[in-house]
């Protein structure tokens, strides 16, 4: 967990479901409103497609897939990309809704609570325990490793 | 220290480092091969000058005493041999290693350099047996025998070096370097060697002239050659001022370019090739003649552009073979093995990324050839061949393709060695290894978890197997291939495609998304007519095109949609891999396109039928279909041999020529086995609906143009009792008669059609075994057949329902 000198941190926030998730901000390239995903067949469900950025290609990756978060039945919202930057690449993460960008202090820093479900705690860092709600840090290289996934649920 | 000058000496050390190792290997085979063995110590010398001037002292020793060893070798005092080679060869890896450090944090870090040192300290001190060392240089004759020499008149300088440490006997008498002070006015050419040529060239010096020159060099004379020739009054003063400043001038025709700015420089390309799509695609839409003409000009500005700089990548693939002989004989030496190393095709070109994305598979094959493919000297002589194994290496253009085979005349790879140890790697059963012929047996190789090492070793076993091999080769949208035979020898083939990162490719439409086909592999496009339809042979669908039978994959299936309506007006785009063609039917073909191809990113890059992606001309992301992936995930392939083998048989069978009597059918029955058939005894081929079999008492049988026909059904599991008629809902059944006769004989596929087959005669006269592609089948009587499926001529009246 990085973080400025005075301990504070300054995270990019965005909503899937009621999971209020965040990334430091030095790692996320830039936020995209909708973009046109193209398919990809035969790539594991948690590969929502591809997208064109400026010229670039960049998988897009389904958080909700990826952190076992049922479809809620009032799909209106059309979701958001977060587009960071992993392993040289560009990765856009398929969010419902963008939220503030916050600062938090370390002192409400804590580890992922143990009674969080596995698929969801395997992809976070720590939490930040807000006043209201609860704010997971995501692991973006895990995040984005999605083969290594794939291959551990298979086994 | 200023990083520039840091960065330019790496450069230039490891070009030297190279032509140094390359060197050292010709000189182990050709000890007298001067102009080499003064390249090398040249290359050496210039190391350690200017480590010791960029205060690298680590370094400057190690360059130091392989200096030393390698003047002893110049003046002859001492003979290249093995040790020495291998010697000087790890003091070439010590300098890499020493500058990958600097590379990295700009000083050289602590190496523990004392045994390399104390090896080659105590090949030096080989000089002293060789005899008297204080006469060295005075020789006149300096082993060359060459009357004419004068051998330079400056006596042996013996200066200590300010940094040397350790002051040896045999330091002293070297012809220490020292820097050349020039007395005559003006300066001389420093690229001695070199300028010999132009010289030469000029007609100011004779050829003889500068190799004595050159000779006086390598004895020891200091001096640049055009030097020598001017005090020998062999040249003109002015002749040799003159060809230096064209030396000048010719090494100033060409800069080094950094390798990440040419890379910049591909990719700006690309994506002015696809903004080039989009303008060519606009202006084919508006009817301003104003904006077509310069649109026009673009589109060939961008072509000619590309190419320009699809060539600044190009480099021969001569620059990664040149560290090959140095491989082979490190690993020749390694396992025992004396082997000659050929290469065909050095100068052909590739693209920058394929060479570096196939360096490390070619080596690895090579590998593989030294370690397990050619045999040791001692068992070639055994089975009467040289015991020097050759190994060939032969690169060569083809259409938009580049092919590299490496061919040895080693042992050839056994298949049944392969089974064997595919069984206990469980890379397969033992039932699907026994089932499988020879050529699929030899494929296994390629499969993950396979390594033909049985015991790791440490240059070929260790986790690297032929399955990442293939992966990488294929990751760049190559193949490769392997043939063998066995005692004979085995040869890799590997195809690439030219060029990588712009193509030609067709765009079709399924299920409303673009997809893009790379253009090389499409054979032609076909839309069926109402008369043509798309027919079916044992569930696989077929399209005959002119006189072929093409299998056909649904695109729409393949990407797990909803199966396309296969009828007439179906549009199909006819494949080809390697070799074998299928139809892929797709919903509508759009046109030909450039596209750039861009990368899957890692999460999806081994995605089984797409191998990237491109922007199309109006924003939309388009995925590049992988032909070989498609071919192999819809199982096509497997079914096209079949098919090709089946409608062969239908030709024959249909033609009125008479066949000789020994053209025999190959038919692979359930369970893997093959049997023949002599073609004459054939009808021709059906297939019935496993329902439709009957039992007739102990046999099989089934109803046939109104007659009850007996079923045979020969295949191993038969034998054991079980029948594999069951597995399938259809039957394939070979119809063959004799006399007014006809038996089903039960086969899993047609295999080939052979005429003038090797027959031999067991001692059992109605046994008969024919010779297959080296393999024994046996040769089927239909009247043998008839007989034990307990049907008499006379009696078949009996069988009547």
């Amino acid at each position: 967990m990085n973080s400025n000198d005075n301990g504070r941190v300054l995270l990019c926030t965005f909503w899937l479901d009621d999971l209020l998730l965040g990334i430091d901000v030095r790692d996320v390239q830039e936020i995209i409103r909708s973009a046109d995903i193209t398919p990809i067949p035969h790539s594991p469900p948690a590969v929502a497609g591809l997208i064109n950025l400026r010229g670039q290609i960049a998988t897009t990756i389904d958080l909700r897939d990826r952190l076992g978060v049922v479809p809620s039945s009032d799909d209106e919202d059309v979701p958001s990309h977060v587009v960071v930057r992993s392993g040289g690449e560009q990765v856009s993460l398929l969010v419902d809704r963008i939220g503030e960008v916050l600062e938090v202090g370390a002192e409400l820093y804590e580890p992922p609570p143990v009674t969080m479900r596995h698929e969801v705690a395997d992809l976070i860092v720590g939490t930040y325990k807000l006043t209201d709600e609860l704010l997971l840090v995501v692991d973006v290289p895990r995040l984005v490793d999605v083969a290594a996934a794939t291959t551990e649920d298979a086994a | 220290m200023d990083d520039e000058i840091i960065g330019e000496f790496l450069v230039e050390c490891f070009e030297g480092l190279d032509r140094l190792e390359q060197g050292l290997v010709v000189l182990e085979e050709t000890p007298d091969d001067t102009p080499t063995l003064t390249e090398v110590f040249r290359i050496l010398h210039t190391i350690k000058g200017t480590c010791g001037f960029l205060d690298f002292s680590q370094l400057e020793t190690v360059a130091h005493r392989g200096e030393s060893l390698l003047s002893l070798l110049r003046d002859q005092v001492i003979e290249i041999d093995e040790e020495i080679t291998d010697a000087l060869l790890a003091t070439n890896d010590a300098i890499r290693e020493i500058l990958g450090t600097i590379e990295q944090t700009g000083a050289e870090g602590t190496h523990d350099m004392a045994e390399l040192i104390a090896t080659l300290e105590a090949l030096s001190a080989r000089a002293d047996h060789a005899g008297d060392l204080a006469d060295v240089a005075g020789e006149a004759d300096g082993g060359d025998g060459d009357s004419d020499i004068q051998v330079a008149a400056e006596p042996v300088e013996v200066e200590a070096e300010p940094v040397e440490v350790e002051p040896e006997p045999i330091e002293q008498a070297e012809h220490v370097e020292h820097v050349e002070s020039v007395e005559s006015d003006g300066p001389l050419p420093t690229e001695d060697q070199r300028i010999g040529d132009v010289l030469v060239e000029d007609g100011s010096a004779a050829r003889t002239d500068v190799e004595v020159a050159a000779a006086e060099q390598s004895l020891g004379d200091e001096r640049p050659i055009g030097r020598i020739l001017v005090d020998e009054g062999r040249a003109e003063r002015a002749d040799v001022e003159a060809a230096a400043a064209k030396q000048r001038s010719a090494a100033s025709s060409s800069i080094r370019v950094d390798v990440e700015v040419l890379d910049g420089l591909m990719n700006l390309v690309g994506e002015l090739v696809l903004s080039r799509n989009q303008i060519v695609q606009l202006a084919g839409l508006d009817r301003n003649v104003d904006f077509a003409a310069p649109a026009q000009r673009l589109n060939l500005l961008t072509s000619e552009l590309q190419e320009s700089v699809m060539k600044t990548r190009m480099q021969p693939i001569g620059t990664i073979w040149n560290k090959l002989p140095r491989v082979v004989r490190d690993l020749s030496n390694q396992f025992g093995k004396r082997i000659r190393l050929e290469m065909e095709g050095k100068e052909t070109e590739l693209d920058r990324t394929i060479l570096e994305a196939i360096k490390d598979p070619l080596t690895h094959m090579i590998r593989n050839t030294v370690d397990h493919g050619i045999e040791t000297p001692e068992r070639r002589a055994a089975v009467g061949k040289e015991t020097e194994g050759v190994l060939r290496l032969i690169a060569s253009h083809e259409g938009g393709q580049v092919n590299i085979e490496i061919i040895d005349d080693g042992a050839g790879i056994d298949a049944d060695a392969i089974r064997r140890l595919a069984v206990e790697k469980r890379v397969v059963s033992a039932e699907q290894a026994d089932a499988m012929n020879d050529q699929a047996a030899i494929q296994l190789i390629f499969r993950p978890g396979f390594s033909t090492a049985s015991s790791v070793s440490n240059v070929s076993g260790r986790g690297v197997g032929m399955d990442v091999v293939r992966t990488n080769i294929e990751r760049i949208g190559g193949s490769v291939d392997i043939k063998t035979t066995l005692g004979a020898g085995t040869s890799f083939k590997v195809k690439i495609p030219l060029t990588l990162a712009i193509i030609p490719a067709i765009i079709i439409r399924c299920d409303g998304n673009r997809y893009a086909i790379p253009q090389p592999s499409i054979q032609e496009l076909v839309r069926l007519d109402e008369n043509q339809r798309i027919e079916d042979v044992h569930g696989a669908p077929v399209y005959r095109l002119r006189d072929r039978l093409l299998p056909i994959v649904d695109l729409r299936s393949e990407l797990c949609l909803e199966p396309s309506q296969l009828t007439s007006g179906s549009n199909v785009v006819v494949l080809n891999v390697d070799g074998r063609s299928f139809g892929l039917v797709v919903d509508a073909i759009d046109d030909t396109e450039e596209i750039v191809i861009k990368p899957l990113g890692r999460t999806v890059r081994d995605n089984p039928v797409f191998s990237g992606a491109t922007v199309m001309g109006d924003g939309s992301v388009a995925l590049i279909l992988d032909v070989t992936g498609v071919a192999v995930s819809s199982g096509v392939m497997n079914a096209a041999a079949a098919v090709e083998a089946e409608a062969a048989l239908e030709r024959e069978l249909a033609s009125t020529t008479q066949h000789d009597d020994r053209t025999i059918l190959v038919v692979g029955l359930n369970g893997g086995q093959r049997v023949a058939v002599a073609l004459d005894q054939v009808d021709r081929l059906e297939d019935f609906p496993t329902e439709s079999i009957e039992w007739s008492g102990h046999r099989q049988v089934v109803q046939y143009r109104g007659e009850v026909m007996p079923l045979a059904d020969l295949g191993p599991l038969a034998a054991r009792g079980g029948s594999a008629i069951d597995t399938d809902e259809r039957v394939s059944v070979v119809v063959c008669s004799a006399g007014d006769h006809a038996v089903g004989l039960v086969v899993d596929e047609i295999l080939d059609i052979v005429s003038k087959p090797e027959i031999q005669r067991g001692g059992d006269e109605h046994v008969a075994t024919a010779v297959v592609d080296g393999e024994l089948v046996d040769l089927v009587d239909i009247a043998e057949i008839l007989a034990s499926a307990g049907i008499q001529i006379a009696d078949h009246v009996s069988l009547g329902v």
